[in-house]
């Protein structure tokens, strides 16, 4: 009994911190352009296979993983510069079938350029289970979640001790007020994609050894990333992060108890139950709109 | 509104009527046949988005639901396959109004999160289901009969559609004119001034969304009784980017712009299909371009550029 909760909390755990780190993507770039960007899965997708390119090409795996996070940053960064600058103070509408053209450009380019073949990466520390109370814990569990908890302590450094990060945030709560002050709307802007898609690709290179990794993976998890920022309260960093794992756990926990056929399911039930129940999320504040 | 709206809709049941002569082929004859459906459900959901100023992002869960209910029921429970139909449409109709009126409270567009989820749940739902639906491999439909009379061949199938899409067309241009439309510009232009001048925002706004729904379920009807066959692509996610797409590209806002957002991206994978495996770059970059240069759609930006709005 216990072992088995313990095995769904654990492989909850895993797949959630990368949920985390995309909703946190999702989040970043919300609150910088209130653009909800449909091409963050891609950026997971993205990680995880140049990471397996770069490899395959004879880097070693330290390189391969930098270029891996470093090129869907600037993919990112280009999306912003080519596709979302120029449509300024669009309709929501457009700006969000923008992020769909764009996802769509980025898979169908891998798909051309790496086949549409499953891969995998080399755990990074060995495949030798961990036996806790009966469960079995893989150690890329360990990195996963480790890496995952260290970009949150970053994360929250930069945003709450750095000039750079509550330039940011200033930016998020009135973008007038920010540029009346001096700081610099369209660096910050810049900084959220490269940092939202950076994101994305560690989340996609760290899970591919245990869920592998094709053209095609980036959908499913972009949207469960989403829901988990939704879930959280768009807009909350905090928020993203406890959305993402607990996202993963249940999704974890009704495959094995209820029915794994309808795994993915689970996460688009929890939205439904979250906007009828809890609209504003976990931690989202109330809010006031101007007319 | 002028009265001059109407002459697109005699233009467009003119070309209905003299288009038949100059299709070549079985192939032009069903890509006609398709771009015809699609502008039907794109109407429907261009009132949503164009004039509610709100996005479903699950509009082919909705198209599922009708589709399955037109295969599932006259063959398993031996439904006649108009009733099967008008199953669907109830069955979508309930459940979008379930969803609708809790979400509608909100602001934002909390509609596209809602949608989004309801549609891969449909979609996960008819994959799983294998023993009623055929799983991922769909299943069969039996033919529509109608009168003591079974339609089969592309040319009755062409009339029914062509029908169907001009009384849609007229019905949606007489539905914007009404109070109900009135109230639905208001809305999209300023919820609290609306508000202020007595307009029930949730109850409007749920009622666009049922209506679209239920459009999007006939027509899911529709497409399983002409193929023949019904598949859980027809629910997927990007099915429904495929839809809202049709809208934007055509025109939001615009009944004409509907039907041309319909056939151009119907016809598009055709044309894409020569560059093999670049499909999905080509539609991407065309979706983005597009947004850039023409946000407001096809029909609106030409008909500004040439003076003449639509309005």
């Amino acid at each position: 009994m216990l072992a088995e909760f313990l095995q769904f909390l654990f492989s909850g755990l895993t797949v959630g911190a990368t949920y985390a780190l995309a909703a946190l993507g999702f989040t970043l770039i919300y609150n910088a352009s209130n653009v909800i960007n449909f091409a963050q899965g891609e950026f997971i997708m993205l990680g995880g296979m140049l990471a397996v390119f770069f490899t395959m090409s004879g880097l070693p795996l330290p390189v391969a993983l930098v270029l891996a996070i470093i090129v869907p940053a600037i993919i990112g960064v280009l999306v912003e510069k080519l596709a979302i600058e120029p449509v300024k103070g669009a309709e929501t509408v457009t700006l969000i079938i923008i992020t769909i053209g764009a996802s769509l450009v980025i898979r169908g380019l891998v798909q051309v350029w790496l086949g549409k073949n499953t891969h995998s990466l080399p755990a990074f520390s060995g495949d030798e289970p961990i036996h806790i109370l009966g469960a079995t814990l893989l150690p890329q569990s360990l990195w996963v979640l480790g890496v995952t908890a260290l970009v949150v302590i970053a994360l929250w450094y930069f945003f709450s001790r750095t000039l750079q990060g509550k330039a940011m945030l200033a930016t998020s709560f009135n973008r007038t007020a920010a540029e009346l002050v001096g700081i610099n709307t369209g660096w910050v802007l810049f900084m959220s994609f490269a940092m939202s898609a950076a994101l994305g690709a560690l989340g996609g290179i760290l899970v591919t050894p245990i869920t592998l990794t094709s053209y095609d993976v980036g959908i499913m998890l972009g949207l469960k990333g989403f829901v988990a920022a939704v879930v959280g309260g768009l807009g909350n960093g905090l928020g993203a992060v406890v959305g993402g794992l607990l996202v993963g756990i249940l999704e974890a926990m009704g495959a094995g108890y209820i029915s794994s056929s309808y795994k993915d399911a689970i996460p688009f039930v929890l939205i439904l139950l979250i906007l009828f129940f809890m609209p504003r999320g976990l931690f989202g504040g109330k809010s006031t709109d101007r007319v | 509104m002028k009265k001059s709206v109407f002459y697109g809709l005699y233009i467009l049941i003119a070309i209905l009527i003299v288009l038949p002569f100059f299709i070549p082929n079985a192939f032009y004859m069903d890509l006609v046949i398709r771009m015809a459906i699609n502008a039907v459900i794109v109407l429907g959901l261009n009132l949503l988005i164009g004039f509610a100023g709100q996005i479903s992002l699950g509009h082919a869960g909705f198209l599922g639901i009708g589709a399955y209910a037109s295969a599932v029921l006259p063959t398993h429970f031996g439904w006649h396959p108009l009733l099967a139909m008008g199953a669907g449409a109830a069955v979508t109709g309930l459940l979008a109004a379930l969803v609708a009126r809790p979400i509608f409270k909100l602001k934002g567009h909390y509609l596209a999160m809602a949608t989004l989820g309801l549609g891969i749940i449909i979609n996960i739902t008819i994959r799983n289901e294998g023993t009623w639906t055929g799983g991922p491999d769909g299943m069969p439909v039996p033919s529509l009969g109608l009168f003591g009379f079974d339609l089969t061949s592309d040319k009755h199938w062409y009339w029914v559609v062509a029908l169907l899409l001009s009384i849609s067309v007229w019905a949606s241009l007489n539905l914007i004119d009404s109070p109900f439309g009135r109230a639905l510009r208001a809305l999209h232009g300023s919820e609290v001034a609306s508000q202020v001048v007595g307009v029930d925002i949730v109850r409007y706004k749920v009622a666009i969304f049922v209506l679209s729904a239920v459009f999007a379920s006939l027509m899911g009807s529709v497409t399983a009784h002409y193929v023949g066959f019904v598949t859980p692509n027809l629910a997927d996610f990007f099915h429904s980017i495929e839809l809202v797409t049709m809208v934007v590209i055509g025109g939001m806002a615009s009944v004409y712009g509907s039907i041309v957002g319909a056939v151009l991206l119907t016809a598009l994978p055709q044309a894409l299909a020569t560059f093999e495996g670049w499909e999905t770059v080509a539609f991407g970059a065309i979706l983005m371009l597009c947004m850039i240069f023409m946000p407001k759609g096809l029909v609106p930006t030409l008909a500004a550029k040439f003076g003449k709005g639509e309005q």
